[in-house]
C-alpha cells in the first residue's frame, strides 16, 4: 500500500541528505535542458517571427508542419539522432554518442518547433497591431522581426518555460542518446526510469518530487526577472 | 544595450557550460553494451571501480535489453557486449561482428509469484512441470516479451515443457515487452508469475507478497558472455582497452571479484570462466 | 496665383512645387471602386487638408498616397518621380489611435532614431529634445502603454518627427481627444510646419480645418467633389458634397 505521507517523507529525506551523486544528477538535468532550451531558442525565435510577421507562399503549410511538429515523441527522436549519430551512421565519427552533447541536440530537435510555433503565433498576433506602424517607418525585414520579438518579450518568456517544461520532464530521448551511463549521461528523469525499473518506486515518485520542485525554482525565478523588469520600468 | 551585452554573455557561458562535457578528459573510457538486468543488480557497481583503479580505464555501461545491446554493438556502438543470450552471442561472433565469445559466469532464474499460488506449484524443483500446471490452470504468467537472454530462455523452457504460451497471449499470457524490473513492476502488481534472474530479484525493491515459487532446476541456469566487438568493422572500437577488460574479467582477480559482490549476504553470480 | 490645386486640371498636376502628387489614381476593392480616378497635388511647405464625409476615401487616400497600400492603377509622384524606398522615409504618419510599443517613452523615440540610424549619444540628445518639445520628458521611462489617449498621440507625433521626416501625413489625429490635448497636438503640428514639414491631415472639424488648414482636397464617393485654398472652398464650395458639409447638412457618399 503506498502512502503519500511515505512518497513526500523519502523526498524530504532526499534533500536533507543531498550528496554528491544527487548534485552530479540534478546539475547534469540543468545543463543538458537549458543548453537545449537556448540553443531552441536562437533558432526558434526567428524563425516563429518570420513566419508570424510576413507572408510568403506556403505559410499555411509551413504554419501546420510547426504545429504538428510540437507532438514529436521523444522516443522517436531519440531514435533518431541514434541513428544519425551512432558508429554506423553519418555523423559517427563525430563520437557524440553516449555524450551530454548527444542528449542537447535531441532535446534542441524535440524543443525548436514547440519555441518556433508559440513564437509565430505570438508575433502574428502582435503584427497585427504594428503592421501598419512598421509600413510606414519603412523597416526592413530584420528591424521588423527584433522589434516584434522585443515587444513580445513577455509572452516569450513563457513559450521559452513551455520548451523548458517540456525537455526537463522527457525520458525517451536522452535514454536511447546518452544511454543512461553513471557519472556520465544519467538525469533525473532517467534514474526516474532507472530506479522503478529496481522496483524501488518510492525513490523514483520522491525523485519526482525533486524535479517538480526543481522546476518550479525555474518557474519562479523567471517570474521573478520578470516582474523586477517590469518594476524598473516605472523608476 | 547592457542588457543585450548581459544576454550574450549568458548565452555563450551557458553554450560553453553545456558542450563543455563532451569535451571531458579523454581519459580512457570504454563503453560496454550490457543488459538492465546486470546493470540493475549492482555488479557494474561493485566490478568497474575496481577495474578503473587498477588500470585507469572508466568503463560506461549502457544498460539496455539483450536485443537493443546486440544491435548497438552492431552498428558499433560499443566496444565490448556483454549479455546473456548464449545462441545470439555465437551468432554475432560467426556474422563477424564480434571477435571470440568466452564464458565469464552464470546466475541462475527463478519462477515468482503471489504467496496465494494459483497454480499450487511453490516448492517444485520441476519447472517444465510448472509451466504446464500454469497452463492447465490458466495462472496468470508475465513474460518480458522483448526477445532478451531472459525472454529467450524463457521460451524455451515452455518449449520443453510443450506448452504453446503464445497461443495464450492476451489472456492468461500477459507480453509486457518490457525490462526484467517494468515486468516485475507489472507482474507483482497483476498477481502473475514471473521468471526472473536471481539477482535481479535479490535487489528489487518491490516484492509485495511475493514469493519464489520454483528454483533449482538446472534447466534455470543463466550463462553470461562477454565478446570484444570486431575492431575490424568498426574503427572506432577501443581494441586494446577494450580487451584489457575482457582479460580483467576472465582473470583470477576479476573472477574473484565477481563471485565477492553478494547483497544479504547472498552470492548473486558465479565466476565460469575457462581456465 | 498657385491656384494649381484643381482636380479638373490633370496634366497641370506635377509642378516644381508639388513635393507629392497622384495622377489619376485609382483604388478598387470588393468589386467597389473606393478611390475613383483622383489627381491631387501636395505642395511643399504648405497644410493640406483632406476632408469629406465617412466613406469618402480619405484614410484610403493617405494610405495610398504614403505607399502603405498598392493602388490598382494610377501613378504616385514624388518630386516628378516614381518614389523609391528613400523618399519614402522621409514621410511619416500619425494615425487616429496611436500605435505604442510595448516599452517605455523614451524608447519608442529611440526606436525611431535606431531605425534611421541614429545611436549613442546623438541618440540620447535627439530624443531629449523631442521629449521636451511634447513635453513628455517626466513621463520618459513609463510604459508608453499606461499613457493618457493624449499623452500617447503626443509621443506618437514626437516619434514620426524625431526623424525629421519632410512630409507628414495625421490621419485624424485629435478625433478622439479633449480641447486642451486638441490644443497641444496642434500647437506641435504648427510647430513642426513652421520647421518646413508639409502636412497632409485628415480633419473631420470644422473650426480644426479653419485653424489649421492652408489647402483643401475635398473627397465624396472616392473622387475629388472640389479642392483649392480653405478660404475658398469652405468659403465659397461649389460642390455639392463641400456645400452640405460646411452647412452641417448629413449625407452620404450615396446622396449625389
Amino acid at each position: 500500500m503506498f502512502s503519500f505521507g511515505d512518497i513526500m517523507a523519502e523526498a524530504l529525506a532526499l534533500i536533507l541528505n543531498w550528496d554528491r551523486n544527487l548534485s552530479e544528477i540534478v546539475v547534469l538535468s540543468l545543463r543538458v535542458t537549458l543548453t537545449a532550451v537556448l540553443l531552441s531558442c536562437l533558432i526558434g525565435l526567428p524563425l516563429g517571427a518570420l513566419v508570424g510577421a510576413f507572408r510568403f507562399p506556403g505559410r499555411a503549410v509551413v504554419t501546420v508542419v510547426l504545429n504538428a511538429l510540437m507532438g514529436l515523441p521523444p522516443v522517436v527522436v531519440g531514435l533518431f539522432v541514434y541513428l544519425m549519430l551512432s558508429a554506423s551512421g553519418l555523423f559517427g565519427p563525430l563520437q557524440l554518442l553516449y555524450t551530454p552533447a548527444a542528449m542537447i541536440i535531441a532535446q534542441t530537435i524535440l524543443v525548436t518547433p514547440i519555441v518556433a510555433a508559440l513564437t509565430k503565433q505570438v508575433v502574428e498576433d502582435l503584427h497585427g497591431e504594428y503592421a501598419e506602424q512598421f509600413a510606414s517607418m519603412g523597416l526592413r525585414a530584420y528591424q521588423r522581426v527584433t522589434a516584434l520579438l522585443w515587444d513580445a518579450r513577455y509572452s516569450l518568456m513563457t513559450v521559452a518555460l513551455a520548451g523548458f517544461g517540456r525537455a526537463v520532464a522527457e525520458v525517451g530521448a536522452v535514454l536511447i542518446v546518452g544511454g543512461n551511463i553513471n557519472h556520465v549521461t544519467r538525469v533525473m528523469t532517467t534514474t526516474i526510469a532507472l530506479e522503478t525499473s529496481k522496483g524501488n518506486l518510492e525513490l523514483a515518485l520522491a525523485l519526482g518530487v525533486l524535479l517538480l520542485v526543481i522546476a518550479l525554482l525555474v518557474n519562479a525565478v523567471v517570474m521573478a526577472l520578470r516582474a523586477s523588469a517590469v518594476r524598473a520600468a516605472y523608476a | 544595450m547592457l542588457r543585450r551585452h548581459l544576454f550574450s554573455l549568458a548565452a555563450g557561458a551557458a553554450l560553453a557550460l553545456g558542450l563543455s562535457g563532451t569535451v571531458q578528459a579523454q581519459d580512457q573510457f570504454i563503453v560496454v553494451q550490457s543488459t538492465t538486468s546486470t546493470q540493475n543488480s549492482g555488479l557494474f557497481d561493485h566490478l568497474l571501480p575496481i577495474f578503473q583503479d587498477k588500470t585507469g580505464i572508466e568503463v560506461r555501461v549502457v544498460a539496455v535489453g539483450t536485443g537493443q545491446a546486440i544491435n548497438n554493438a552492431m552498428n558499433g556502438d560499443g566496444d565490448v557486449l556483454f549479455v546473456h543470450a548464449k545462441a545470439s552471442e555465437e551468432k554475432f561472433v560467426a556474422e563477424g561482428h564480434g571477435l571470440q565469445r568466452s564464458d565469464v559466469m552464470y546466475n541462475d532464474f527463478i519462477l515468482v509469484g503471489p504467496s496465494a499460488d494459483p497454480a499450487g506449484i511453490a516448492g517444485t524443483k520441476d519447472i517444465a512441470a510448472a509451466l504446464t500446471k500454469i497452463a492447465e490452470v490458466g495462472a496468470p504468467f508475465a513474460s518480458r516479451g522483448d526477445d532478451s537472454g531472459t525472454h529467450k530462455a524463457e521460451l524455451k523452457l515452455w518449449k520443453e515443457a510443450g506448452v504453446d504460451a503464445a497461443a495464450a497471449s492476451g489472456g492468461w499470457y500477459r507480453e509486457t515487452g518490457s525490462g526484467m524490473g517494468a515486468t516485475l513492476n507489472t507482474g507483482t502488481a497483476m498477481g502473475a508469475y514471473v521468471l526472473t534472474d536471481r539477482a535481479t530479484w535479490i535487489s528489487f525493491g518491490n516484492k509485495g507478497e511475493y514469493q519464489i515459487a520454483v528454483e533449482g532446476d538446472n534447466r534455470l541456469f543463466n550463462q553470461y558472455g562477454i565478446i570484444l566487438v570486431n575492431p575490424e568493422k568498426h574503427a572506432n572500437v577501443k581494441a586494446e582497452a577494450g580487451q584489457m577488460f575482457i582479460d580483467w574479467i576472465l582473470s583470477t582477480e576479476g573472477q574473484q571479484a565477481i563471485a565477492d559482490y553478494k547483497i544479504d549476504g547472498q552470492q548473486l553470480f558465479f565466476p565460469n570462466a575457462e581456465g | 496665383m498657385r491656384d494649381t490645386v484643381m482636380s479638373m486640371t490633370p496634366a497641370k498636376v506635377a509642378t516644381q512645387d508639388s513635393l507629392l502628387a497622384a495622377r489619376d489614381l485609382c483604388f478598387h476593392a470588393g468589386g467597389k471602386r473606393l478611390i475613383d480616378k483622383v489627381s491631387v497635388v501636395i505642395p511643399e511647405g504648405r497644410r493640406t487638408l483632406v476632408m469629406g464625409a465617412n466613406g469618402a476615401g480619405k484614410s484610403l487616400l493617405l494610405r495610398l498616397l504614403h505607399g502603405l497600400l498598392p493602388a490598382t492603377s494610377g501613378q504616385i509622384l514624388w518630386q516628378g518621380a516614381a518614389p523609391d524606398d528613400r523618399a519614402r522615409r522621409t514621410q511619416a504618419m500619425v494615425f487616429q489611435r496611436p500605435v505604442m510599443l510595448r516599452r517605455s517613452v523614451l524608447a519608442n523615440l529611440n526606436f525611431a532614431l535606431s531605425v534611421h540610424g541614429v545611436r549613442g549619444a546623438e541618440r540620447a540628445e535627439q530624443a531629449a529634445r523631442a521629449l521636451d518639445m511634447a513635453g513628455l520628458s517626466d513621463l520618459a521611462r513609463h510604459p508608453a502603454r499606461v499613457l493618457s489617449g493624449g499623452e500617447q498621440q503626443r509621443l506618437a507625433l514626437a516619434r514620426a518627427l524625431i526623424c525629421q521626416p519632410r512630409l507628414l501625413f495625421l490621419d485624424e489625429p485629435t478625433s478622439s481627444l479633449d480641447p486642451a490635448s486638441t490644443q497641444r497636438i496642434e500647437d506641435l503640428i504648427n510647430a513642426a510646419h513652421g520647421r518646413g514639414v508639409t502636412i497632409v491631415m485628415i480633419t473631420h472639424d470644422m473650426g480644426q480645418a479653419r485653424r489649421m488648414g492652408d489647402e483643401v482636397i475635398f473627397l465624396h464617393a472616392g473622387q475629388v467633389a472640389e479642392s483649392g485654398p480653405i478660404d475658398q472652398v469652405l468659403g465659397h464650395p461649389k460642390s455639392e458634397a463641400a456645400r452640405a458639409w460646411t452647412q452641417g447638412r448629413l449625407y452620404t457618399s450615396s446622396t449625389f
